[in-house]
């Protein structure tokens, strides 16, 4: 785990760590505004301090928080929490591979996956830097989250509220900033788009964390564009393929397109050009 | 919220995360299937951000946090650097609240 903290710093450039520590200023200030809520709504300091180190998932702490100071019982915070949590799992499947064989790495590694980590992993497109940015990323908003926290804990009415600064804006469009090299593939982009609709239509009628993750659904659009060998290129390659329909020849003859080299490959343009530019 | 509650909300947070990570690792994917957990992910966090930009409670956020977001798209749109586009982004939005805008 070290040694993959050690050399992702190798890795990195300076330019990927101004963008990082500029989204873990955000978070420190989000931490402060943590800390001096939850310490507001009745937990002692070292209670918050301790849920954000244990947790490690901010917009959940200030759900379970929220609830619990509104009124609401622990069991339906803790799951109102827990539902804003489920998109770590799609999360880990997608960037998951960049924590290696080791446990241990994977084991502390699966602690730093957060919404920020994930979107500076997947705007890289190179293994070696995917891993980097995910090690430095996490580590780097782990410690700021916290720098933030203990301090709003202890001292958080000085600030007053963070959302005066705009940090509540700095966050989306951050992380924009960093998918919008994604969405330059037409697929992407339809089912994005399609997605933060029904994610947006659906934010009144449903408890939060739920409208996000029906945004899944427009996932199934792209389907038969995977299925093809992604929206560019591999149709020629599936020729012979594609006359087997059964469901068990599917797999074996996709990743025959895979090793032809085109399948799932549409974005390595625009990722190359993130390398430079990000 | 007890210690307790806390640690229930931490088990099952870590849970979430560590079995996808897990899961990545047991599961031999075919590269459609890769590609779509890729474009799934993308799709999340492009909700995440609509939702993040425009809704605060279940209702609208009022016009100062997603004129700050625009600003910052057009940034980056126009390929201005990442710390910029944040940095926009974020005065943007503070300059209108400071005018009154809620």
């Amino acid at each position: 785990m070290k040694e993959s903290v050690r050399s992702a710093w190798r890795t990195l450039d300076g330019g990927l760590l101004r963008d990082v520590l500029a989204v873990a200023a955000a978070l420190a200030l989000v931490g402060v505004s943590f800390g001096a809520i939850a310490v507001a709504s009745g937990l002692s300091p070292w209670l918050a301090v301790a849920m954000c180190l244990l947790v490690f998932a901010g917009g959940s702490q200030f759900m379970a928080v929220g609830i619990v100071a509104a009124g609401g019982g622990p069991v339906a915070a803790i799951l109102a929490g827990l539902l804003l949590n489920v998109r770590f799992l799609p999360f880990g499947l997608a960037t998951g591979d960049v924590l290696g064989r080791s446990l241990v790495a994977r084991l502390v590694g699966s602690h730093l996956l957060i919404d920020e980590t994930v979107a500076f992993t997947l705007a890289q497109r190179d293994p070696a830097r995917r891993r980097a940015v995910y090690w430095i990323s996490g580590v780097v908003f782990f410690v700021t989250w916290h720098v933030g926290v203990v301090f709003g804990a202890v001292a958080g009415q000085v600030i007053g509220d963070p959302n005066a600064f705009g940090v509540d804006a700095a966050f989306p469009a951050g992380l924009l900033a960093l998918l919008l090299p994604s969405l330059r593939d037409r697929t992407v982009l339809t089912v994005a788009l399609l997605g933060a609709v029904l994610a947006l239509v659906t934010t009144p009628f449903l408890p939060a964390g739920v409208p996000v993750l029906l945004a899944l659904a427009a996932v199934l659009v792209a389907v038969p564009s995977a299925r093809a060998g992604g929206s560019t290129g591999a149709g020629a390659t599936r020729s012979g393929a594609s006359g087997e329909s059964g469901a068990s020849s599917e797999s074996g003859a996709s990743s025959e397109a895979g090793a032809s080299g085109e399948t799932g490959k549409p974005n390595v343009p625009a990722a190359a050009e993130t390398g430079e530019a990000r | 919220m007890t210690f307790t509650w806390v640690l229930v909300l931490a088990a099952g947070t870590y849970a979430l995360r560590l079995a996808g990570v897990l899961l990545r690792e047991r599961v031999r994917m075919p590269e459609w299937a890769e590609r779509l957990v890729s474009i799934a992910a993308t799709t999340l966090l492009v909700a995440l951000v609509a939702t993040a930009t425009l809704t605060a409670d279940g209702g609208f956020a009022g016009w100062a946090r997603p004129t700050g977001v625009a600003v910052g798209a057009l940034a980056a749109w126009r390929r201005l650097p990442f710390f910029v586009v944040v940095v926009l982004a974020a005065s943007t939005t503070a300059l209108l609240r400071w005018a009154g805008v809620p």
